[in-house]
């Protein structure tokens, strides 16, 4: 029995030897392929051969920004509301909320970005002469996806302070607030602080919002300018992949897809494996 | 040492409230208020995202009838059903049923039950944790590499040129996989370790004492996570892109055996394709199959809630 079982847990170990072997191997085919120069030119267009890796990091780093600054207020404002402020039976139907927004799968938060964010808020706000498809949008969307995960995790941080320090600090006269600010914040921090880093690493990786609203369809100029569309990493993966420009062949476009996701691993991997860090401190302070 | 109450939230308020002369503390209100107010914006775009598909998609049921769900993909809107991807999106499930349980399960056995502290253990534990962080997209990659390029021959020979519903259903199955190891370590961690020591001070085989008491007892808790995995299957899009799940026009001729290499599509990849038409009687589409798509879903993490409240048990 026990080999059976020792096989299945070391599957898993190949599945991540197969993830970095196709990875790598197909980054290494597209950068014989292709002209070291087109990696850095005016824009991300893989069928005229243009392969600008600053377009796609800039959209992903916009995507991910806008998409912090809706998760990390949203996110941790819940998880404090939860941990310091609900009764135990207005918590019970108030995590069910968040929880639920957990379980909407991305293509419908794309669709969501596509008929009602887009039109209703972001056009509303900044004019309608902003097109459609924004890197905006697609930010707001993924913030939306992404505040659950920065809740629950920031909200187990915050369970994890011991009541004694609350109690020591209702103690001297605190208020909740203070409490809540000055205790309990600071003494969970790195659980916070771990949460966002997660946050950041999902954003990053999440695909179908961007894919659908993004606008980057096709490859996209270089582009800072959060109102305008824009490509991403993912994004440029997926529609490598679809229809869009589906370029099987002899040509690098195809294998830069493999590059990409290389690249996309590599980021996500380096921000997982900080953020655990900053959970196992936790961990062993109390 | 002596017993010290637990002071419970009522007490504490009641001190409080009795220090402060019961008079309000605005301050306190607002900044509790602001907080509230994040969830209140979170239940908002649930009831907004839910108003704004039923709105669209209920008219367009109640027009069409149930032709919707038994026709299947057709390029005029006005024929045009979910079926394919109703009948795909059923299917995946499936792997994730015979292949990402059973392997995860064996895999948190031999974590949780076999393991020792050793190097290796520790290696494979963090290198599970790892696995359950990677982008769902680089999974389709893993897919697109493995199961319709090198095993093409196995997964789709021919004109599918491997982008079957074997590669989709492999890819999603090792997609959950994390998923599952991790819930179903927490369920056996769970179980006391007294119950375990119960089995082998009667002479039981580590294998006795895991089959007749560790599992039983983890039981609800590894279910829970087996249909979490499901729901996660059921709303995953990009790695059935990457494998090539289509719209097209799908065989539906031939036996159970050979649908498993022919192309396939499913729900979320449906609401994809529908998405991105330019027509508007396709977004119509594209909320009816959204709707059955979130029912589906809820239902599934229903049956996650209520298994767990039904059957979890404190030691």
């Amino acid at each position: 029995m026990r080999a059976i079982f020792f096989s299945a847990a070391f599957l898993s170990v190949v599945i991540s030897v197969a993830i970095i072997l196709s990875l790598a191997g197909g980054a290494l085919d597209f950068l014989t392929k292709v002209k070291l120069s087109t990696l850095w030119s005016d824009g991300w267009f893989p069928r005229r051969d243009m392969f600008d890796v600053k377009t796609i990091l800039a959209g992903t780093l916009i995507v991910a920004g806008i998409a912090m600054l809706i998760a990390a207020p949203l996110g941790l404002g819940a998880a404090l509301y939860l941990s310091e402020y609900a009764s135990p039976r207005s918590r019970r139907f108030l995590k069910p909320i968040i929880e639920t927004l957990a379980s909407v799968p991305s293509v419908v938060m794309g669709f969501f970005a596509l008929s009602v964010i887009s039109p209703d808020v972001v056009q509303r706000f900044f004019g309608s002469d902003v097109p459609i498809f924004n890197l905006t949008a697609a930010g707001i969307a993924v913030g939306l996806l992404v505040t659950p995960l920065v809740a629950s995790v920031a909200e187990d941080a915050m369970h994890a302070v011991p009541h004694a320090l609350r109690e020591a600090a209702f103690g001297l006269g605190s208020r909740r607030r203070a409490t809540s600010a000055r205790v309990v914040f600071p003494a969970a921090v790195s659980g916070i602080t771990a949460s966002l880093i997660l946050g950041v690493s999902r954003a990053i990786g999440e695909t179908m919002i961007v894919a659908i609203v993004a606008g980057g369809t096709g490859g996209s100029l270089f582009n800072l300018n959060p109102l305008k569309g824009g490509q991403t990493m993912t994004a440029a993966i997926t529609s490598l992949a679809t229809g869009s420009d589906q370029v099987r062949g002899a040509g690098p476009a195809y294998p830069s897809l493999f590059f990409v996701g290389l690249l996309l691993f590599l980021i996500t991997l380096s921000l997982n494996l900080i953020s655990e860090r900053f959970v196992r401190r936790v961990r062993r302070q109390y | 040492m002596a017993y010290v109450p637990a002071i419970t939230r009522a007490t504490q308020d009641e001190v409080r409230r009795a220090l402060s002369g019961r008079r309000r503390d605005i301050g306190e209100t607002a900044f509790s208020l602001v907080l509230f107010l994040t969830l209140v914006v979170v239940l908002t775009v649930l009831v907004v995202l839910l108003f704004s598909v039923a709105r669209t998609a209920i008219p367009v049921i109640r027009d069409r009838g149930s032709s919707i769900f038994s026709s299947g993909y057709s390029s005029l809107p006005q024929n045009a059903g979910i079926k394919q991807g109703l009948i795909g999106s059923i299917y995946l499930m499936v792997f994730v049923v015979v292949f990402a349980v059973p392997l995860g399960i064996g895999a948190a056995i031999y974590m949780e039950e076999y393991a020792r502290n050793t190097r290796l253990a520790r290696f494979i534990n963090a290198n599970i944790r790892n696995l359950a962080g990677v982008p769902a997209i680089v999974y389709g990659i893993l897919g697109l590499a493995i199961f319709v390029v090198l095993l093409k021959p196995l997964t789709g020979p021919g004109s599918v040129e491997g982008k079957s519903l074997l590669a989709g259903g492999f890819t999603i199955a090792l997609m959950v996989l994390p998923i599952v190891i991790i819930t179903t370590q927490e369920a056996l961690r769970a179980v006391p370790k007294s119950i375990r020591e119960g089995g082998f001070g009667v002479g039981a085989t580590r294998w006795e004492v895991i089959r007749s008491h560790v599992l039983p007892n983890a039981a609800p808790g590894i279910l829970t996570g087996a249909v979490l995995s499901m729901a996660r299957a059921l709303g995953e899009t990009a790695p059935l892109i990457m494998v090539g799940a289509v719209t097209g026009f799908l065989a539906t001729s031939g036996g159970l055996f050979a649908s498993l290499q022919q192309r396939f599509t499913a729900l979320p990849t449906l609401i994809f394709a529908f998405v991105k038409k330019p027509e508007a009687e396709f977004q119509d589409l594209a909320t009816v199959a959204i709707l059955v798509l979130m029912v589906m879903i809820f239902v599934v993490n229903l049956a996650a809630i209520l298994l767990r409240n039904r059957y979890e048990r404190k030691w």
